[in-house]
């Protein structure tokens, strides 16, 4: 198979980040701990530098390798959002890996693998592409959750993450064979020109749209566990429990990005011709999601698995964008942004308050934060109400995006089913506030910040609150980038 | 410049003092944090006085318009501007804001900063509520505003605080997103969050019930009216006393403007086939909740009750659909907001005190504090509705017009009057009067100056709007009969069913 030079500048991004991966890899061998920082700056270098490549060519789009792989301003869009979110999640977590002896090349290697799977996932154009992109995060999340070899809960975590994730990446594969079957394609583009030209309105109940329904029904499973729809969401308590929390907040930030991004590929610009039935599917998983992600957050006393449950209910909202296609997605890609912020703002205060051989996952562990550190208790106050889709916070924003899709679409039942799940889902956030704002704290120790940790959280507390006030500026970015992508 | 600005700075002038507030004042610096606090909430109160100098009384429609793009993608606009029911509200708040950090003054001892941040960011955000014209601005103002009520009643409140703030955050919580979904769908059909462009969207029946039925969720937990009232005498208990203040003095009224300003003009119709309902419900909260109020033994939450009572009154004034009634509502409304202000300040010169709510723990009080009971008892005739205080024209306004509607809805509210002076003549009977029974009642001192100043000028205010209330009757007249004229015309396509 032979392609145009050109074809690589297209993927300029991918192959930079895997060459500094590489670099960070075989480089870290020749350094001590003392010069250990050497591998982080070049982390967050390469992550500033693929910002840069993808910069430097915004706006272009372009079909390369034979369309086995797209440049277009959605997944330039989401990369960006990918490197700024590894880039803060790197900055939150150095200290915290340090602590644990997971300060160490394999750690940033990993990071940066996983952020090339991400990037593949959200530019692959054809199911091998999007599917080696999805196996290449997930292998890298896997060895990650495991990092740290000592903790049985962590080693427990990561086997049952890969095995569930084995099988959902099984049932992924079986699908997209169907899709194959049926239409005799894997490439995205092609996909859905063949739907279109067959007019599957009028196929009705051929052996070939039952073959496509029962590919698609595997396929949307494969999403879902990706995104940690319910009832796939069994791996996301236990893992954002397990994992040590600078991993969680690895799994659950910017991956989520790709999720999404993949879920667009397939669903959105491949079989968008099936939109009524995927919706179907969709509307089920959400709304179980909002219900079960809310009901079962209440009941936590871990704030890493409430978070865990929050998250499941997060994404049965962002599901709510897809109801209404194609304009609704750019609202969906709001919501997972502003969730990407709020994820990380909160994991990084987790951090914060954690200490050598002292995890501060336990909700009682917030206590009477508002004495012992005013501005971090305020950051977590708005990120809590942001959660919980109180405005002037970015997640009312996100919220009134996607229900505003819904109720375009006609689904007034669910988005009043969402607003009254929503207020169930405001009760255990409010609970963390109640813990920090008026409860007496049980232990004293002084919190220690570093100053570009503390400018970063800072940045991201603020980001929380002014996009929530202005959010037209993230907003107008997501819907160009939707509207100038999708078929 | 000014001139063209006047809603945002009323509405961002006490915003940013209280972001000063709470960055350069600290608990280490209380006295900067006060008088910082203090000027910040003057200079809150100065901002708004344009609105009323520069009101022109004979226009009923929206004046001092401010418009900007805010959010295009979604048609959302930065929209203000007030009438004349939205002004007297918009001046009650900036002033009880000033009182409120003068009634805190040496009361709050711990987290100065953030307390009086609270208030008067607070008081920006119910500002913007009552001059937004475009439904999620206001949404947005309407729901921000719980946050500095949720932390001031849950940081400073009493023991059983917590119940208390989270109940509340919750049932408020619950009714506004569904006002929310009301809102989108009302976006649907127009493709703007304009209000004005609510108001004019023709609406069926089915329609416009389905959406009233959503705003009642919203402005009826607000008011509150029965049977979804039982959150307010647990926050007004727990939350310290400019929480209470605050609370009955303006949060109440928002839902009664709610009412005003979305449910009735957006749906006329619906308005008119509930209006029934809507006196049945008002009625039961005038007199079954005066009854209630008779039996408390926590002035506060006597006081709570009694609230709800009055505030049934105002709902009453407004579905009778006509001139004396609404008008008498928002008199009402105004005049409510000094008297239960300033009931709830008394409570909190004697809680401040003894450290104790219950009737049964004082007597006698008029014998060591002559002063601060000839102002308590001011407040409470004013509260019972003695002619002569601004809490008899309001009611007597509502109940002339409830007459003119129907007989029986008048003689239902009037008899309120009588339980209204029994609950409240009561318990200043037995708190104020007989002979000194407990220790620490015979140790109390009078009003400081402080305490003085702001009794006073409250009692300055309801008599004086007792004796002239033509500055309220005037600014509302002709926004009233604007209001009405749109709520007598069918907005069902095709005419009446």
């Amino acid at each position: 198979m032979n392609f145009p030079v050109f074809d690589l500048f297209a993927a300029l991004p991918e192959i930079f980040v895997l060459s500094m991966g590489i670099v960070v890899l075989l480089f870290d061998l020749m350094l001590s701990d003392r010069t250990r920082y050497i591998s982080y700056m070049l982390t967050l270098l390469t992550l500033v530098g693929a910002g840069y490549l993808t910069l430097a060519t915004y706006g272009t789009t372009e079909s390369a390798f034979h369309g086995l792989f797209v440049r277009d301003p959605f997944g330039d869009v989401l990369k960006l959002m990918i490197y700024l979110g590894a880039f803060v999640a790197m900055v939150y977590s150095r200290s915290y890996i340090a602590l644990r002896g997971m300060y160490r090349g394999e750690f940033f290697a990993l990071t940066l693998f996983a952020v090339l799977g991400t990037m593949i996932m959200v530019s692959g154009h054809n199911f091998i592409t999007l599917y080696m992109g999805l196996e290449l995060l997930s292998l890298c999340l896997y060895s990650l959750v495991a990092l740290d070899r000592e903790n049985p809960r962590a080693t427990e975590a990561a086997m049952k993450y890969f095995v569930l994730g084995a099988l959902a990446s099984g049932m992924l594969l079986y699908g997209m064979s169907m899709i194959y079957g049926a239409t005799g394609t894997l490439d995205i583009a092609y996909i859905n020109q063949s739907l279109d030209t067959q007019n599957i309105a009028t196929l009705g109940t051929t052996p070939d749209k039952a073959m496509l329904i029962l590919g698609l029904v595997f396929v949307v499973a494969g999403i879902a566990f990706k995104l940690g729809a319910v009832p796939f969401q069994m791996w996301i308590p236990d893992v954002y429990h397990g994992a040590p929390t600078a991993v969680t907040m690895l799994v659950g930030s910017f991956p989520k990005f790709a999720a999404f991004a993949f879920a667009v590929r397939l669903l959105v610009q491949g079989l968008h011709e099936m939109a009524a039935d995927w919706q179907g599917m969709l509307m089920i998983m959400a709304v179980l999601s909002i219900i079960v992600g809310n009901v079962a957050a209440i009941a936590q006393t871990n704030i890493k698995r409430m978070l865990a449950y929050s998250t499941i209910s997060h994404i049965g909202f962002m599901l709510y964008g897809f109801f209404a296609t194609p304009e609704g997605i750019a609202n969906a890609m709001f919501y997972i942004t502003a969730y990407v912020i709020m994820t990380l703002g909160a994991f990084g205060i987790i951090m914060l308050l954690s200490r050598k051989g002292f995890e501060a996952d336990n909700l009682d562990d917030f206590k009477g934060l508002s004495k012992r550190s005013p501005r971090l208790a305020f950051v977590m106050l708005l990120l809590m109400f942001s959660m919980a889709g109180v405005p002037p916070t970015i997640g009312f924003d996100a919220k009134f995006a996607v229900l505003q899709a819904a109720l375009q679409a006609g689904h007034v039942g669910l988005v009043i089913f969402a607003v009254l799940m929503a207020t169930v889902g405001a009760f255990y956030y409010l609970r963390v506030v109640k813990l920090m704002y008026f409860d007496e704290p049980q232990d004293d120790t002084p919190i220690v910040v570093q100053s570009d940790v503390a400018l970063v959280l800072g940045i991201n507390g603020f980001a929380v609150l002014a996009l929530g006030i202005l959010p037209q500026g993230l907003l107008h970015l997501c819907v160009t980038a939707v509207t100038n992508s999708m078929p | 410049m000014f001139e063209s600005h006047i809603i945002s700075l009323s509405i961002w002038v006490p915003i940013v003092a209280g972001v000063f507030v709470l960055v350069l004042g600290s608990d280490s610096r209380p006295t900067l944090t006060r008088w910082l606090a203090l000027f910040g909430s003057i200079a809150g109160f100065i901002a708004t006085l344009p609105l009323y100098t520069h009101f022109d009384m004979s226009n009923g429609g929206f004046q001092m318009q401010e418009t900007y793009a805010w959010i295009p993608v979604f048609s959302i606009n930065y929209h203000l501007g007030v009438d004349g029911i939205a002004v007297p509200l918009i001046l009650l708040t900036s002033f009880t804001t000033m009182i409120v950090v003068i009634a805190g003054w040496e009361v709050i001892q711990k987290r100065v900063a953030q307390y009086m941040a609270a208030f008067l960011i607070m008081s920006g955000l119910m500002i913007g509520v009552f001059s937004a014209l475009d439904g999620i601005l206001f949404y947005m103002f309407w729901e921000a505003m719980l946050i500095p009520m949720f932390l001031v009643i849950g940081v400073w409140g009493g023991p059983n605080r917590v119940y208390a703030t989270i109940k509340f955050f919750l049932y408020t919580l619950l009714g506004s997103l569904l006002m929310l979904v009301a809102f989108i769908y009302l976006y649907h059909q127009t493709h703007s969050f304009e209000i004005i462009d609510f108001h004019a969207l023709p609406l069926s029946l089915t329609a416009q019930m389905l959406i009233f039925g959503a705003f009642f969720m919203a402005f009826a937990v607000k008011i509150p009216m029965w049977p979804v009232h039982t959150w307010l005498p647990d926050a007004h208990v727990e939350a310290p006393t400019g929480g209470s203040v605050v609370l009955a003095a303006i949060m109440l009224k928002l839902g009664a403007y709610g009412f005003l300003r979305y449910a009735m003009p957006i749906a006329p119709d619906a308005a008119q086939e509930l209006a029934m309902p809507m006196i049945v419900l008002s009625l039961i909260a005038v007199v079954y909740i005066a009854f209630v109020a008779l039996v408390q033994q926590d002035m506060k939450k006597l006081i709570a009750y009694s609230s709800i009572s009055h505030m049934g009154f105002v709902t009453l004034g407004l579905f009778i659909f006509n001139p004396l009634g609404m008008e008498g509502g928002i008199v009402q409304m105004i005049s409510h907001g000094f008297v239960s202000g300033a009931l709830f300040l008394c409570v909190g010169v004697l809680y401040d005190r003894v450290h104790s709510r219950q009737i049964a723990d004082y007597g006698g009080v008029v014998n060591t504090m002559p002063v601060f009971a000839a102002f308590a008892v001011l407040f409470a005739m004013a509260n019972a509705g003695l002619p002569g205080t601004s809490g008899f024209v309001g009611e007597f306004m509502v109940i002339l017009g409830a007459i003119q509607a129907n007989f029986w809805y008048g003689f239902c509210a009037a008899i309120t009057l009588i339980l209204g002076a029994a609950y409240t003549l009561w318990m200043v009977k037995r708190v104020y009067f007989g002979g000194v029974t407990h220790k620490h009642v015979a140790e109390l001192l009078d009003l400081n100056k402080r305490e003085f100043l702001i009794l006073a000028v409250l009692a300055v205010l309801v008599i004086g709007f007792g004796v002239y209330p033509q500055p309220i009757t005037e600014m509302t007249h002709a926004t009233v009969n604007q209001l009405l004229q749109h709520l007598a015309l069918s907005k069902i396509p095709g005419g009446a069913p």
